[in-house]
């Protein structure tokens, strides 16, 4: 079985404060995998770990076929990553943003027409290309967002709260491209507090203090905690929680 | 029933763009009252218009007595307004915060420390005074928020999404808290993007393209959804895409966490509607009765398209 994360006892401890507290976990490739928790569980410095922008404190990790203490940039030629806060100039155009983009990720000059061409039509906003940003419904920048992480086709994808603020349809609209993204074999590493979205994960991990607090599909983890959904589950194990 | 706030036929404009056209409703007095509304469809607007932040374009709009468009220092004085985003400083402790807050609203020197030990004590963040803003968990900077615009123990309190990127279990602690300022008289008009935090309003609106589409309590919301609804599952997760077109003769087919959701006309059998669904989802199983909840009243109004 090939991973596209590995990680063993990975932690991360800031003076007093263990913030992430010997995780082990292992993403197959293609794998929805849910990274679910309370705020302040440990999830955003676990991902910036992952991502090649901090330095463990202890245990091992390997994103992508590489060290993540030691081999950070060849990590991030290999992940997209997206959030909540855009990472997108207002003032640019579509195919600036994307262009960009491309030139951050090294993608060669000869290239990067197709990349571009590529990102836009799987994710539907090839006829926006000229627009500027800035104007486009919010539905729109979010799909520019995604094209913009996956223009060099990363193996793995970080989703970090991609809905924050959106409406029941426009969330639905977005899994649509997550699941078709995963179907092109990309790994998603997604966080939401959405737990009706962490249903649509293949597997969903809850994070409480630090520790892993349980791991398993959505079928399982709601058969273990005798739950219907996994709010329910969320809520069980959430609540046990010591720190805030 | 008196009013506590009244929005006659309000629209607004931003260069060009119809944010709002023509929105009337009136929260009652007391209420814990709810907008719901796809992305873009002109609520912030309506709480800037509200907190005197944007000028009235037309219509009108009334907070207890004061007329928005005359009486802006007497309705600043009288709400507590939590906008979208960023109302605190990320360098300053919780306490020095919130003693800001409590400065520029005038409290005078003898009430502060009072006033500002309960509200901590009320949102349980009295463990963390000295802690820096920035270092917060995200449920807590939203509870300091809350703080804040209730620094003046406010009669009606304007709170825009105040709990996105918040968890479910910090979520639950906002709303109970709101549940007590109910029981303590405060109107409180609350947007949210989470539909289980609508069904916990006395009444909620939905606004669309700049028009309240559908208005009453979560209960008179869901029964007004037309036809019958049902809940179609499986052994494993089944899934639509989201822009499908319902299969005729469904009025809605949707995915709802693992499952699908069918609003079907009442005579139509769960036979049939299985197996319309199974065309379009060939995992799909088994069929039964779902109890509609407010998402199943947005979504089906935002795939229907522009209702009004």
């Amino acid at each position: 079985m090939t991973y596209s994360i590995q990680t063993k006892g990975l932690s991360k401890i800031f003076g007093h404060f263990t913030a992430v507290d010997a995780i082990d976990v292992e993403v197959h490739k293609g794998e929805i995998y849910g990274f679910l928790g309370a705020n302040g569980a440990g999830k955003t410095t676990a991902i910036r770990m992952l991502c090649g922008l901090l330095q463990p404190s202890k245990g091992t990790g390997m994103v992508a076929g590489f060290d993540i203490a030691r081999e950070t940039a060849k990590i991030r030629t290999r992940i997209g990553y997206m959030s909540q806060k855009f990472a997108l100039y207002p003032d640019l155009t579509v195919l600036e943003n994307l262009q960009f983009v491309a030139e951050l990720y090294l993608i060669a000059r000869a290239q990067v027409k197709d990349r571009i061409a590529d990102a836009a039509e799987r994710t539907g906003i090839q006829k926006l290309l000229l627009r500027r940003t800035g104007e486009l419904p919010w539905g729109w920048q979010q799909r520019l967002s995604m094209a913009c992480a996956t223009v060099h086709h990363p193996e793995i994808l970080f989703l970090d709260e991609p809905t924050g603020s959106v409406d029941p349809l426009s969330r639905r609209v977005f899994w649509d491209l997550i699941r078709a993204e995963a179907e092109r074999g990309t790994t998603i590493f997604v966080t939401t507090h959405y737990m009706d979205e962490a249903e649509y994960c293949h597997r969903a991990c809850f994070l409480v203090d630090g520790k892993i607090a349980d791991l398993g599909t959505p079928a399982e983890l709601k058969a273990r905690h005798g739950a219907t959904s996994l709010q329910d589950v969320f809520l069980q194990i959430a609540q046990k929680a010591r720190r805030s | 029933m008196t009013a506590a706030i009244r929005i006659e036929n309000i629209a607004y404009n931003y260069a060009g763009e119809q944010a709002l056209r023509g929105v009337s409703f009136q929260v009652p007095s007391g209420a814990l009252f709810g907008i719901i509304g796809a992305d873009g469809a002109g609520k912030s607007t309506l709480f800037r218009i509200l907190a005197t932040l944007l000028t009235l374009q037309k219509g009108s709009a009334q907070i207890l007595t004061w007329d928005i468009s005359k009486a802006q220092r007497n309705i600043r004085t009288t709400i507590g307004y939590m906008p979208q985003r960023f109302s605190l400083y990320q360098d300053l402790t919780v306490w020095e915060n919130l003693s800001f807050a409590a400065e520029i609203m005038d409290i005078s020197k003898g009430e502060k420390p009072n006033i500002l030990k309960d509200l901590l004590q009320f949102a349980r963040l009295d463990g963390v005074l000295q802690r820096r803003t920035g270092q917060l968990s995200g449920g807590m900077k939203q509870k300091l928020a809350l703080c804040c615009a209730m620094v003046r123990k406010p009669k009606i309190l304007l709170l825009d999404e105040p709990t996105v990127g918040v968890d479910p279990v910090t979520r639950r602690d906002f709303w109970d808290m709101l549940a007590q300022l109910r029981s303590q008289g405060t109107t409180t008009l609350v947007s949210t993007p989470y539909m289980d935090e609508a069904e916990l309003c006395d009444q909620v609106v939905l606004l669309h393209q700049g028009h309240v589409i559908d208005q009453g309590t979560p209960l008179e919301l869901c029964q007004g959804l037309p036809g019958t609804l049902w809940n179609v599952h499986s052994f494993t997760s089944l899934h639509v895409d989201a822009q499908t077109a319902s299969p005729p003769p469904l009025l809605s087919l949707y995915t709802m966490g693992g499952n699908l959701h069918a609003l079907a006309p009442v005579d139509i059998s769960p036979a049939e509607i299985l197996k319309v669904v199974r065309n379009i989802c060939p995992a799909a199983q088994e069929i039964e009765l779902a109890k509609p909840r407010v998402e199943d009243v947005l979504l089906h109004a935002l795939r229907s398209g522009d209702k009004s």
